[in-house]
């Protein structure tokens, strides 16, 4: 029997490993030090943790410990990173580019920028939702001072071409920043192989625990410095002040360890249980893939289902299943995903996403049991469709004048 | 978010779901809302010309649970109602009967505009003046 409710949304969050718990629970009790304490033991024992973790941390990426600024989460490391960056090379300009796709803390961090006076250039994606490298160099100018683009997109997986776009900034001398939360600890992500100056990664995407992340901020080739966007102590060398989350740390370094350690195997063994899944939905009439097949990242598939509406096709399993939906009924904006929308789809190929998030702990009776349960929903609900009956008819829908609301 | 049970309840056995022959002249046949916005709804009724009671309702919908749920009831309600009776249907009695929370309400009302839809078709075919409605307020 599949042990139910099964959990496809782990590019929401993910569980924390149990070895991560394991290695976080002594800093919650015996040792529980503020690192930041220089003068006796509980101190240094913190201060210690903290060191291993950095290291481990760093390892991940191919960083140096000195590189790594702990955050609360990605969220503030994206805002630490473009807020930063602007603040400190204010004197060199203030034109930053990104793209459409990113995420909101990365897209809302430079709505702020432009009210703060800067200049932001937003890059359209393709239909795979990658960049074209033409297009953004041709965005770069004298007072260019960054080039933020996500590593990997966190509804569809589409993987970013990093080296191009970094080899293309380094020519340029701007520098590079990537929101690589979904991608650390996926697949291979290393700084200096990818040329990236900044880099926002989070703990809870690699089942690692909720509430600390960090960013990358390259120390040589060029030296990177940012304005600091939380004043207090000069904890992280200035960076970033407060006192550190040493639980949290330590469980984010010990995710980083593992893996590093088990990322090749998992990968191996998640896209082949994702490509069945993949390839049994896509057997449907009318269902579409979202996003690169190619460059995407192993654990995600984002497929549309044309003719049911996303939030009522996952109403159908959802005791049973936790899944996302590109649907507008399912966010607060009652918008469809503008990513989804950004790659070109129409509103209603938006509205008939779904998300599926494989994980380190998926196993593939929960895959075959989502098959046939998604499968099943379709059907049903098709039947249910007045879109799917004109469909079937032949009738052009772009024909009919829909009341629009 | 949650549903209610009565929601579940229609999501999972919904009422008079099918389609009617919209070339009969007794038949009615309301289409509502726009894909692009994720929610489309065909209601459809039958009546009987001698007495003038809808005696057939049938839908589909393209949605949500909630507007699948207020299709299904707005079909069970209209059964044995006069077509007169059918147009004072109001959106608010779904939202009550199937405790949809603020954000569904467009649910309701586009079940109460499929409903008057339904019921201007069947004006229409049968040489009758087309009813006038204010514009609902919430879409």
């Amino acid at each position: 029997m599949v042990k139910l409710p099964i959990y496809l949304d782990h590019n929401a969050t993910t569980p924390c490993d149990p070895r991560v718990v394991e290695a976080m629970v002594p800093y919650f009790t015996n040792s529980f030090g503020n690192a930041a304490s220089r003068n006796h033991p509980f101190g240094w024992q913190a201060e210690g943790a903290v060191d291993n973790a950095r290291e481990q941390v760093a390892q991940l990426i191919g960083a140096d410990a000195k590189e790594i600024i702990f955050t609360s989460g990605a969220t503030e490391a994206d805002n630490l990173a473009i807020k930063g960056v602007f603040e400190m090379y204010k004197s060199k300009g203030n034109h930053i580019i990104t793209c459409n796709i990113e995420h909101k803390a990365v897209l809302d961090t430079c709505k702020h920028i432009e009210k703060e006076g800067g200049e932001v250039t937003y890059l359209k994606v393709n239909d795979d939702g990658l960049i074209n490298l033409d297009e953004l160099e041709a965005a770069i100018k004298p007072t260019t001072i960054l080039i933020a683009i996500m590593y990997a997109n966190n509804e569809i997986g589409t993987v970013m071409p990093m080296k191009e776009i970094s080899a293309l900034a380094k020519q340029k001398g701007v520098l590079v920043f990537t929101d690589a939360t979904q991608a650390v600890g996926k697949i291979p992500v290393d700084v200096n192989k990818d040329g990236i100056d900044l880099l926002a990664f989070t703990a809870h995407k690699m089942y690692g625990p909720k509430g600390v992340g960090a960013l990358y901020v390259r120390r040589k080739n060029p030296r990177v410095k940012v304005t600091a966007q939380i004043d207090g102590g000069g904890h992280e060398r200035g960076m970033r002040s407060g006192t550190l989350n040493v639980p949290g740390i330590v469980g984010f370094g010990k995710a980083c360890e593992i893996c590093k350690d088990e990322m090749d195997q998992d990968a191996a063994r998640i896209s082949k249980l994702r490509d069945k899944l993949e390839n049994s939905l896509l057997e449907l009439e009318e269902a579409y893939l979202n996003g690169h097949k190619k460059h995407r990242l192993p654990h995600v598939s984002n497929i549309s289902f044309k003719f049911v509406e996303g939030e009522g096709l996952l109403m159908g399993f959802n005791k049973d299943i936790a899944l996302s939906s590109g649907s507008a009924c399912t966010s607060a904006s009652l918008e469809p995903s503008y990513v989804l929308k950004a790659l070109g789809l129409g509103d209603d190929l938006a509205h008939s996403s779904l998300r599926f998030g494989l994980g380190r702990f998926t196993t593939e009776d929960q895959i075959d049991y989502t098959i046939e349960a998604v499968s099943k929903t379709v059907l049903k609900l098709r039947e249910m469709s007045p879109l799917w009956e004109m469909f079937k008819e032949g009738i052009d829908m772009n024909a009919i004048e829909w009341a629009h609301h | 978010m949650s549903y209610s049970e009565k929601v579940i309840g229609h999501y999972q056995n919904p009422q008079n779901v099918g389609t009617l022959d919209k070339s009969k002249i007794n038949v009615g046949t309301g289409l509502v809302g726009a894909p692009e916005c994720g929610d489309v709804m065909r209601l459809q009724i039958e009546v009987d010309s001698a007495t003038g009671l809808i005696t057939d309702a049938k839908f589909k919908t393209f949605g949500c649970g909630s507007a699948i749920a207020s299709s299904s009831i707005a079909t069970e309600w209209l059964k044995g109602k006069t077509v007169d009776q059918a147009v004072t249907i109001d959106n608010m009695e779904i939202v009550e009967e199937l405790h949809l929370p603020p954000v569904k309400i467009h649910c309701s009302v586009l079940a109460e505009d499929a409903i008057k839809a339904a019921v201007n078709d069947y004006r229409k075919k049968n040489g009758l003046e087309e009813l006038k409605f204010e514009e609902s307020v919430i879409h």
